[in-house]
């Protein structure tokens, strides 16, 4: 396994990541609760298909075999995704999307700050930017949580139930495959693993102040999103995502 | 925090017409703006026979990027310029502080309120909300409605005061 692939692996899970996530959260668009949220939701999801774009061009950069932002994007099929579980679950009512993006965006948070100090400077550079927009996410997400956890019976109920329905596809988020060893140790990436507690502190204290409780940390996890195990949500967002580039390859706008 | 970048207006390898040029092209969302005002440009490089232009994206998913490379490469042609590319650049990384005072300024006569210190919010979970100035009647007695708005660089306010609606440019 070779730098160079073990690199292209880890940029595109990235990408994938943004990708997949993105996509979930513009669904949300003209079904947003209300048109101020309708717009909130689909800024943080430019913001996380902008992201894909700048790691999916850095990715055919690093392999060199020409290949576009487009050709990731559009042209793999869905076993091809290594995007972590969480982001391909469907979005659920607003709390379910809520709660995916306090785990996602706190995921976010930590893994960005530390991939500031890459010795790459492309990923150093990518994550001091992505890092801006997540804070302004992590933000957002984590004063609904609390507005709906400390809100009514029925938000907290339906809080509590997407924290707990999501909790188990947490893991995923932090997955460290074999490959990622070399980068690990000349300072490209940080050790995912080792991001995962303060992760949990940002995710307890919000969950703490929403007056809500913190699912068991030992609960059974999803894992697998690496090795390209999927849910069977994924395949029909790829085949939506993918449908008008399939039906007009090589169309131009 | 480190240094802040800024970029020499002119250096002695490229004209200053190309930069009078680059002064010309607006930003597509907010057109009183320049991509000059807006830090966007961050060097020039001209050659006998070309000239390269780099560009770094506010945010990562603006689409206003595509249109504004097209708009540089365009106004340049446009001069007698033939051989245009456009470079983007990631690093550093793009922040209002770039954002120069005229600029500032021009925003507020256009309705926008700009961003009112100089480093994005230090608080990323319950930090405080910071006081931001009606465009219109300049009262601080303003109101956030949403910390994303009609673009991906902008929030939604309501000043008390006036009653008035307005965006205001994050600080990023």
């Amino acid at each position: 396994m070779s730098k160079q692939t073990a690199l292209l692996e880890f940029i595109v899970r990235h990408a994938d990541n943004n990708l997949i996530l993105g996509h979930r959260l513009s669904e949300w668009c003209s079904r947003g609760p209300f048109l101020e949220e309708d717009i909130a939701t689909t800024n943080i999801a430019l913001d996380n298909i902008g992201q894909a774009r700048l790691l999916y061009t850095y990715a055919g950069e690093v392999e060199g075999k020409a290949r576009t932002e487009d050709d990731f994007a559009y042209w793999r099929t869905h076993e091809q995704f290594t995007n972590a579980i969480i982001t391909e679950l469907p979005n659920g009512d607003f709390a379910v999307t809520t709660a995916r993006q306090l785990f996602f965006s706190a995921y976010a948070y930590v893994l960005n700050e530390a991939l500031q100090k890459s010795a790459d400077a492309t990923l150093a550079a990518y994550a001091t930017k992505a890092l801006k927009e997540t804070q302004y996410h992590l933000r957002h997400c984590s004063e609904w949580v609390v507005r709906l956890g400390d809100g009514t019976e029925e938000s907290k109920r339906r809080m509590q139930s997407a924290i707990d329905e999501l909790w188990p596809y947490t893991n995923d988020l932090f997955a460290v495959t074999s490959n990622d060893k070399t980068l690990i140790e000349d300072g490209t990436i940080p050790d995912l693993k080792s991001l995962k507690g303060k992760w949990t502190e940002i995710v307890t204290e919000v969950i703490t102040r929403a007056t809500l409780i913190m699912p068991d940390l030992n609960a059974f996890q999803h894992e697998g999103s690496r090795v390209g195990k999927h849910t069977e949500h994924l395949s029909y967002l790829i085949g939506e995502m993918q449908s008008v580039t399939r039906a007009y390859p090589g169309a131009k706008w | 925090m480190g240094e802040i970048h800024h970029l020499p207006v002119a250096n002695k390898n490229t004209s200053g017409e190309i930069w009078e040029i680059l002064r010309s092209v607006v930003d597509p969302e907010i057109p009183v703006l320049t991509v000059v005002d807006m830090g966007i440009i961050r060097d020039v490089v001209q050659t006998p026979d070309a000239v390269e232009v780099s560009i770094t994206p506010t945010y990562s998913g603006c689409p206003a990027m595509e249109a504004i490379g097209t708009d540089i490469k365009t106004a340049l042609q446009q001069k007698g310029y033939s051989n245009v590319s456009i470079k983007s650049i990631l690093s550093p990384a793009w922040t209002t502080e770039w954002i120069t005072e005229e600029g500032k300024a021009k925003m507020q006569a256009y309705g926008i309120a700009p961003p009112e210190t100089e480093t994005a919010e230090k608080g990323v979970l319950f930090g405080k909300t910071k006081t931001v100035t009606c465009p219109r009647c300049k009262s601080q007695h303003t109101t956030m409605i949403s910390n994303f708005g009609s673009t991906a660089c902008k929030a939604l306010w309501k000043c008390e005061d006036c009653k008035e609606p307005f965006d205001y440019f994050k600080c990023i």
